[in-house]
């Protein structure tokens, strides 16, 4: 019995695994095509997942399975976010795949495999678990891209992702191999401590820091590693792009840390510089390329690369503040992202899908509360105060000027405002041109009721952002303790 | 220069090669023994560094399934080789710039100093039990990336699985099933034909039989 109460920092993880064989099995007797049952015992696992994760949650820094596991506060944290975005993702996009014949069992099951996966990516200690974890985050992302076989372009960008991803995780195995060989360990703590003791071999370390960047910039879709991400967003049915656009960015931030706060602390004159480049490039080519995009999926996938240029300077500034401001950033990201997406997803009917600039002309008179919670949710994106966006990029830029990188902020406060440009475009399209058709919205209760949650959020996180940001803060800088 | 070491750098040589050929060889059933050759020098290297279990591993699991498998596949598909090396030799230049630095930066790299990390490999006896070793470490220290590894696995049925198994439509396919649950009210219709109205009747006669065709 102790073995197993000392296996508490796991259980989250252990019940969301049995979840997922319990929900393979159950799906088998269901016939019923809207999948009812299916869905409530998923959405009662995440909830449930949540529930023992603020239950097991313990002070400190807890290392399990031969310190192949780790529990500290900022997994928890990050986990509960991430099952919460998993949560209202499947809220937002069912009656969207039910009309597309894609809400089948085998698609909640990957995403609930994506969820582990996510899950174990964050609280990984040990290169091994970091990849593994990783992978399975990554194959049930591509079979959920190309779950819709019928659709062309879709199957094209399923194929994209699958290809490149593969590529990227290839330049992540060699630097971690490149690492290994340096330092002799796949542990974090201890690749940490050979390098503070200088036995490791300098180039070698560097060499392999490259790719291991290289695979990261892929992953997270920073410039010039980003020709995926335009692709991917426009091809997969939007549900998917919302799933690949939202909680895996708070894994990815958590594998950044990981990789490059943790194990690689030493080694940040390196890093930080090669992340300043990412950073200024990926911000350049979004928030420019973005401009010309019709489609508001590839315009979001563009803003997502600039979005995550903001991110980079915050982790590059190399402080507990830097770190705090980029968590801060992922997960006030995550909303907006779900709102976006989300929003688009409300206006699509069956066999239409309102992924261009034109279908958002008008809305204002079509439904004014849904503009209205678009407009918020672009006043965010843009970084407009008082919403939530306009924090989160102002304790960026803070965290990245008392790290004494002020060309940077200028260059970032420079791009964001060429960003701005395209966001209050869609108000402008919205408020103040005549609607293209006058066909009623419909919506379910349920996905408006968490849409007015998701930019109510927005507004009051922006207005009182104190809490969230504490959060991130101390949850960071008890992490970082050892 | 042992004996040993002769060895590795034969092995060493033919992977290479191999790997070399598998990306160059015109024809993909080429490229796929070529794959065949490469993980078998593979696993001669794994032999010289101890890891026997692995090696035969490699050659059961890989050479005598997978590979196997693949070749199937191949020799299935009617793979059009003109349009897969279209555009090869106008993207040659980019790829081959790109190859060229990455190998120049390595070599600067690893060859400009002593890489290894310092502690020779344990020479041990031969009664050393490799898989016996392997085992105990997969089930106590590394038992929770195996688990995820098992999981990877579980996921990867369920998406090939997701992917590929679809009821057509379309296809003529005898359900045994229901062709068993088939009861006698589905299949006939008792139409009463009155005989004084001669052209109704004839109407209702034909309908029924279109009705029956139909089922």
């Amino acid at each position: 019995m102790n073995y197993l109460a000392s296996l508490s920092p796991i259980y989250a993880e252990m019940f969301l695994l049995v979840m997922v064989s319990v929900i393979l099995i159950v799906d088998l007797f269901i016939v019923n095509y809207t999948k009812t049952v299916t869905y409530l015992l998923t959405q009662v696992a995440l909830f449930c997942t949540v529930l023992i994760l603020l239950f097991t949650h313990q002070p400190g820094i807890s290392h399990l399975f031969n310190n192949m596991f780790v529990g500290d506060v900022m997994s928890y944290v990050l986990k509960v976010f991430i099952c919460l975005a998993v949560m209202a993702m499947l809220l937002y996009s069912r009656s969207y795949l039910l009309v597309r014949g894609l809400f089948t069992g085998e698609f909640l099951a990957l995403v609930l495999f994506a969820t582990l996966g996510m899950m174990v990516m964050t609280s990984a200690s040990n290169f091994l678990t970091l990849y593994l974890g990783l992978e399975l985050l990554a194959l049930s992302l591509y079979a959920m891209v190309a779950l819709q076989r019928d659709s062309a372009i879709a199957t094209e960008s399923a194929m994209k992702y699958f290809i490149l991803g593969a590529m990227a995780s290839g330049f992540l195995l060699y630097g971690m191999s490149m690492l290994y060989g340096a330092t002799g360990s796949l542990d974090i703590a201890r690749i940490s401590d050979v390098i503070q003791n200088g036995t490791a071999n300098k180039s070698l370390l560097v060499f392999g820091l490259a790719f291991i960047v290289a695979g990261l910039a892929f992953k997270l879709g920073a410039v010039p590693f980003h020709m995926w991400v335009p692709d991917v967003y426009h091809g997969a049915p939007t549900a998917m792009t919302m799933f690949i656009g939202t909680a895996p960015k708070l894994a990815a931030f958590a594998f950044v840390m990981r990789i490059l706060v943790e194990a690689l602390q030493p080694m940040m004159i390196h890093w930080a510089g090669m992340l300043m480049i990412l950073a200024v490039l990926s911000m350049a080519v979004g928030n420019i390329t973005a401009i010309a995009q019709t489609n508001l999926k590839r315009m979001f996938a563009y803003s997502t690369i600039a979005h995550m240029g903001f991110l980079l300077i915050g982790v590059l500034s190399g402080t507990i503040e830097g770190y705090g401001a980029a968590m801060f950033y992922a997960l006030v990201y995550v909303l907006m992202s779900l709102g976006g997406f989300g929003m688009i997803m409300l206006l699509s009917r069956e066999g239409f899908e309102a992924d261009t600039l034109n279908d958002f002309k008008g809305l204002n008179q079509r439904s004014p509360w849904l503009a209205f919670m678009m407009l918020l949710l672009m006043f965010s994106m843009a970084g407009v105060p008082p919403t939530v966006g306009f924090y989160a990029k102002f304790s960026v830029l803070s965290a990245a000027v008392q790290a004494g990188h002020i060309p940077l902020v200028v260059m970032a406060v420079l791009f964001s405002l060429i960003g701005a440009f395209y966001y209050l475009r869609i108000v402008k399209l919205m408020y103040f041109d005549a609607p293209e058709s006058h066909e009623k919205i419909y919506i379910q209760p349920d996905s408006s009721l968490l849409v007015s949650i998701n930019g109510m959020a927005i507004l009051l996180l922006g207005i009182f952002p104190n809490t969230l940001m504490s959060v991130c803060y101390v949850s960071v800088q008890q992490s970082l303790l050892h | 220069m042992n004996f040993e070491t002769v060895l590795f750098y034969l092995f060493a040589a033919v992977t290479v090669f191999a790997a070399l050929r598998v990306i160059t060889a015109r024809n993909p059933l080429h490229a796929v023994l070529f794959l065949v050759l490469a993980f078998v020098s593979s696993a001669g290297i794994w032999l010289l560094l101890e890891a026997e279990f692995l090696a035969i591993a490699l050659v059961l699991v890989y050479v005598g399934a997978v590979m196997v498998l693949f070749l199937f596949v191949v020799m299935m598909l009617d793979i059009n080789i003109e349009q897969l090396r279209k555009g090869f030799w106008q993207w040659l230049p980019l790829g081959a710039l790109l190859a060229g630095l990455i190998g120049v930066q390595m070599v600067w790299v690893l060859g400009a100093e002593d890489i290894s990390a310092g502690t020779a490999a344990v020479k041990h006896a031969a009664d050393y039990d490799n898989t016996k070793e392997l085992g105990r470490l997969i089930y106590t220290d590394y038992v929770y990336p195996f688990e995820l590894a098992a999981v990877l696995l579980l996921l990867a049925m369920v998406a090939a699985i997701a992917l590929t198994l679809r009821q057509r439509r379309d296809t003529k396919r005898q359900d045994i099933d229901k062709q068993l649950k088939v009861k006698r009210e589905d299949r006939v219709r008792i139409v009463s034909v009155p005989s004084s109205r001669q052209a109704n009747a004839a109407q209702d006669v034909e309908a029924s039989t279109n009705g029956h065709t139909a089922d």
